[in-house]
């Protein structure tokens, strides 16, 4: 699966549209981090337990939208576009979008 | 123990949460500040060797006279916290306005940082160019969408990197 955030795919040609692949995950924390990261605010810095639990939860909603994509046989996906949300307290929803194509 | 020991052991008994207070600001700015440098330097320094990848923003900025032989999607990211010297201090600078540096310079470091982290996958890739780099900033953590209140943020960038034949 080819992944771009442009509207193509440098080096090849678009044959097919299949619309719109989403995917989207949201993601409480864990307490435990919730308390280290507590701590570390007050020093400061890099919060690296967020940092790792963010990634996998993008990762996973990447994979979301690659499934859905590999369903409608596509083999690459353009234009992808990220967004976070808060939607309540110590949880955050991670929604990731493009547009599912194919390519040759 | 005589009484003026006693009445010393006492004030500071009823004046525990001050106390605790002052060494959280006091904890907060030292650790903070030696932090941020050294974060600054790691910074500067590894910019510096990842300088020959070039990154653009915007989407077509590719060499037509090359072929193409490989396509990536690549992402950096990282949440930074103020610490608790800066908290205090920008609470206070928010009563009268203007510039809060201790914000600023918070989120420099943590979009830089970022971009290196992107920077770093893509050289490990060997990628000749990034194009369409963008980045994303949200507001995480406890008191994320409360009042004047930045928890954390988070920063992430990503782009498409992509490699030329030789």
């Amino acid at each position: 699966m080819i992944l771009t955030n442009i509207p193509m795919v440098p080096g090849m040609k678009i044959v097919e549209h299949y619309g719109l692949v989403t995917g989207s995950t949201v993601r409480a924390k864990h307490i435990g981090k919730d308390i280290m990261a507590s701590l570390k605010n007050i020093i400061g810095g890099e919060l690296k337990g967020y940092t790792e639990l963010l990634n996998e939860a993008r990762k996973e909603a990447l994979e979301r939208m690659i499934k859905q994509a590999e369903k409608l046989g596509a083999n690459a996906v353009i234009n992808v576009r990220f967004s976070t949300s808060s939607i309540a307290q110590g949880a955050a929803e991670l929604y990731v979008y493009g547009t599912a194509v194919k390519v040759e | 123990m005589n009484r003026d020991n006693l009445a010393f052991l006492q004030i500071i008994l009823n004046n525990l949460d001050v106390i605790f207070f002052i060494f959280l600001v006091f904890l907060g700015f030292t650790s903070g500040t030696i932090a941020e440098k050294s974060h600054y330097r790691s910074i500067k320094k590894r910019e510096e060797n990842l300088m020959h990848i070039p990154v653009v923003n915007s989407g077509d900025f590719i060499d037509n006279s090359k072929e193409i032989e490989n396509v990536y999607f690549i992402s950096g990211s990282c949440v930074v916290a103020l610490d608790y010297f800066k908290m205090v201090f920008a609470a206070i600078k928010q009563i009268f306005g203007g510039r809060i540096q201790s914000y600023e310079t918070l989120i420099d470091r943590g979009r830089r940082e970022a971009i290196l982290r992107l920077k770093e996958k893509a050289a490990s890739k060997n990628v000749d160019v990034i194009i369409n780099l963008r980045i994303e900033t949200s507001s995480i953590g406890q008191n994320a969408g409360q009042k004047g209140g930045i928890g954390s943020v988070e920063v992430f960038a990503y782009a498409t990197a992509i490699t030329y034949k030789k």
